[in-house]
């Protein structure tokens, strides 16, 4: 094979420049920084620090709150990024086969895509309102009596249906391109193989879509992971109280609501680990099972 | 008002002619503050009556959002070298800016410095103390200055034929009948704040070690005794029993049932009282926050929650007097006057307490006068406030175990173990950061 050569060596790092800048700038060196700082005690005002060796990490790691807090964004992360990915997917297979009146139908399930997170939250909170909210009277006829921002259950319970809805819409676009993506005469074929529709979308169209499925697996943890703060910063209003709150959130707490610089450092150096043990997860154990046409 | 501002154009009308080429410039100085709505508006007129008053400095108000987003936006700013002349900073930021020696020039040294007069005592009881050092020195300018007190719905009470109540005994006793009358008795907004801060000096009751944290931070530790718990298990039969209502731990989501007639009594801030009085279609009026009548010395005053206005370090000198002089602006009592009366936050000065009684306001409006009677009243050793750091954990920590409590998740004791076990530990984490 023929190797297509530079003139000048220096020529290509010259081009990737730009790209290495911005990671170091952006990444590179917050992520040091926070490495660095996650061993101090830092008077927030920048007068004096102690270093402290682990003590931020252990101080975290021990912690009963942090426990807590770890555990409901596990669950968190799991309802929403099955109940998006799910909900978003089946939607998408019905719009699909639509034929009258398709793109108002698919224009109708995207719009919600246009919304910001922490309007989706505020949206969520005027729904989810102990006195005023929707939803909140819906329930409480076949007697719920949901009280969200005092009941632990209740608060997650719209958190995460709020979060999913904000995320369907992307996830029913890329599965609905995906799905269109699947060549016809493969899907004729199958129908002549094989009558049970079911069985059809489980054995021909479903690991046909893998691949789409497996990018959008990874986009929706990470969404629930690190995007879902402007709709639980809405919900908590401000106060977290005993509401639930995910890692990322935590992270904000202690550090810009706190001024526990140290701390808050600490927990998203355990956040970055964590997030990189995940993604080698994904990529080692998941992708191999993907089959990319 | 006016020998000033004859003064100030006099001052300018000499630098003009002194000046005969270059022009007279104001020096402008930047407010950063956190109050939004209603009160950002009066807080904008207070500053336009000052650059109106004299012509030597002009001061600009900037909305920073909440409170924690006005402190942490301080603090990058001042690390950036871009700090404002004047930072709005919150009852539990106090210590924090306190304790970063050099971060802020005392108010009582930045009025003394340019020849303003200064004498703690023309401050009322309440005020003095809470933004000062452990010496007695003002430290921050206390600015919006409010206390907890209780909001009673004159309907509710008059159905149910009872007085508002002194004491929790009293409370006890009445909350069945406005329950009979189809209200819920009671609700509260902040339960740090209420049931536990000003709890603990209305009841004259130690609140931490190293004199409430004054003393300094390190080895300060967390006291809670027998009242508090037992208040809490009160208020958790309370809860069980009808008697009163608990909306979670946003401000707004306690007080609207108060607004709606739901809820006949409303333990919300002294500074709540303008806006109740736009929004509710009933009459009402308000007294003292009850106490235990069954604890040994209770009944003594509370302190002020709020915020206080701190002058940032390394600015010059003629932006420094510019704040003095605004300083002087504030506390005068027709401006402390004018800001009671809009917002109902307490006046600070007695000059201006005066003032407002001399004008008959409190014989047409005496709600308005409960917050600063019940400030002025006596006090004790633990009445004059506290100084923790990492305070705002603190609180989460407190607000998230009492809603624990009240959902019956844990019980009145392991509460009180955690708040003191996490909360201990935080102030130890915080004296470090100051190398202590």
């Amino acid at each position: 094979m023929k190797k297509v050569q530079f003139k000048s060596p220096l020529l290509p790092y010259l081009l990737l420049l730009p790209q290495l800048a911005i990671v170091t700038i952006f990444f590179l060196w917050p992520a040091a920084e926070a490495v660095r700082s996650s061993f101090y005690l830092e008077d927030p005002f920048g007068f004096g620090s102690t270093f402290v060796g682990i003590d931020n990490f252990t101080d975290t790691l021990t912690s009963s709150d942090y426990g807590r807090v770890a555990r409901f964004t596990a669950v968190f992360t799991f309802f929403v990024t099955f109940l998006s990915l799910g909900i978003a997917l089946l939607l998408a297979v019905k719009a699909d086969k639509v034929i009258r009146g398709a793109s108002s139908y698919k224009t109708l399930l995207m719009w919600v895509y246009a919304v910001a997170p922490p309007v989706a939250g505020l949206i969520g909170v005027l729904l989810f309102d102990q006195h005023v909210g929707p939803i909140v009277d819906f329930f409480a006829m076949f007697g719920w009596q949901m009280q969200i921002g005092v009941n632990y259950f209740d608060t997650s319970f719209a958190m995460i249906v709020t979060s999913v809805w904000k995320q369907i819409p992307v996830n029913f676009i890329f599965f609905l391109s995906g799905l269109q993506g699947i060549s016809k005469s493969v899907q004729e074929a199958a129908s002549i193989d094989c009558r049970s529709g079911m069985r059809r979308f489980w054995t021909v169209t479903f690991p046909l879509l893998a691949p789409t499925g497996f990018f959008l697996l990874i986009i929706n943890i990470t969404y629930a992971f690190f995007d879902t703060f402007g709709i639980i910063d809405v919900m908590v209003k401000g106060e977290p109280g005993n509401n639930p709150v995910t890692l990322v959130y935590k992270v904000y707490l202690d550090g810009f609501r706190g001024n526990d610089l140290g701390g808050s450092s600490a927990q998203s150096v355990i956040l970055m680990a964590l997030v990189f043990i995940l993604t080698i997860i994904q990529f080692r154990l998941i992708e191999r099972r993907v089959h990319y046409t | 008002m006016a020998y000033r501002k004859t003064v100030a154009s006099f001052v300018a009308a000499a630098a003009l002619l002194g000046t005969s080429s270059a022009s007279y410039a104001a020096t402008d100085i930047a407010w950063w503050h956190a109050m939004g709505g209603r009160l950002g508006e009066v807080v904008v007129d207070i500053a336009n009556g000052f650059n109106a008053d004299q012509s030597a400095c002009k001061i600009t108000p900037v909305y920073k959002g909440t409170y924690e987003e006005t402190l942490t936006s301080g603090i990058a700013a001042f690390r950036a070298g871009e700090q404002p002349n004047i930072l709005q900073v919150f009852d539990a930021g106090a210590a924090t800016i306190i304790g970063a020696k050099g971060a802020v020039i005392p108010a009582q040294d930045i009025l003394e410095n340019a020849g303003v007069g200064f004498d703690i005592e023309d401050y009322i009881e309440g005020v003095r103390n809470f933004y000062a050092d452990s010496d007695g020195k003002m430290i921050g300018m206390p600015f919006n200055s409010s206390t907890p007190i209780l909001y009673y719905n004159e309907d509710a009470l008059k159905k149910a034929g009872v007085e508002a109540p002194k004491t929790w005994e009293e409370f006890q006793e009445i909350a069945p009948k406005l329950k009979e009358a189809g209200y819920v008795p009671l609700a509260q907004s902040h339960l740090p704040w209420i049931f536990t801060e000003n709890f603990k000096s209305r009841h004259n009751l130690q609140f931490a070690t190293n004199n409430n944290g004054y003393d300094g931070s390190k080895d300060t530790k967390l006291v809670f005794g027998e009242p508090i718990k037992n208040h809490f298990t009160a208020v958790k039969g309370w809860l069980d029993d009808g008697m009163f209502g608990y909306y979670g731990t946003g401000w707004g989501d306690n007080q609207t049932p108060f607004n709606e007639g739901k809820v006949a009594m409303w333990l919300g801030s002294s500074g709540s009282f303008g806006g109740i009085q736009k929004t509710v279609e009933f009459p009402f009026s308000a007294t003292y926050l009850p106490y235990w009548d069954a604890v040994d010395g209770a009944g003594t005053g509370t302190f002020i929650g709020g915020a206080a206005l701190f002058s940032m370090a390394g600015k010059p000198d003629e932006e420094n007097k510019c704040v003095a002089s605004f300083f002087e602006y504030l506390t005068s009592p027709e401006v402390q006057y004018m800001w009671h009366k809009e917002t109902g936050y307490v006046p600070i000065t007695t000059a201006a307490y005066d003032l407002a009684k001399k004008d008959g306001y409190y014989e047409s409006t005496p709600a308005a006068e409960i917050g600063i009677k019940q400030l002025t009243l006596p006090g004790g050793d633990w009445t004059k406030g506290y100084r923790m750091g990492f305070y705002v954990q603190i609180r989460d920590v407190m607000n998230r175990e009492y809603g624990k409590i009240l959902s019956g998740e844990t019980s009145v004791e392991d509460a009180f173990a955690t708040i003191e076990e996490e909360g201990n530990k935080l102030l130890e984490r915080f004296s470090k950061t100051t190398g202590n």
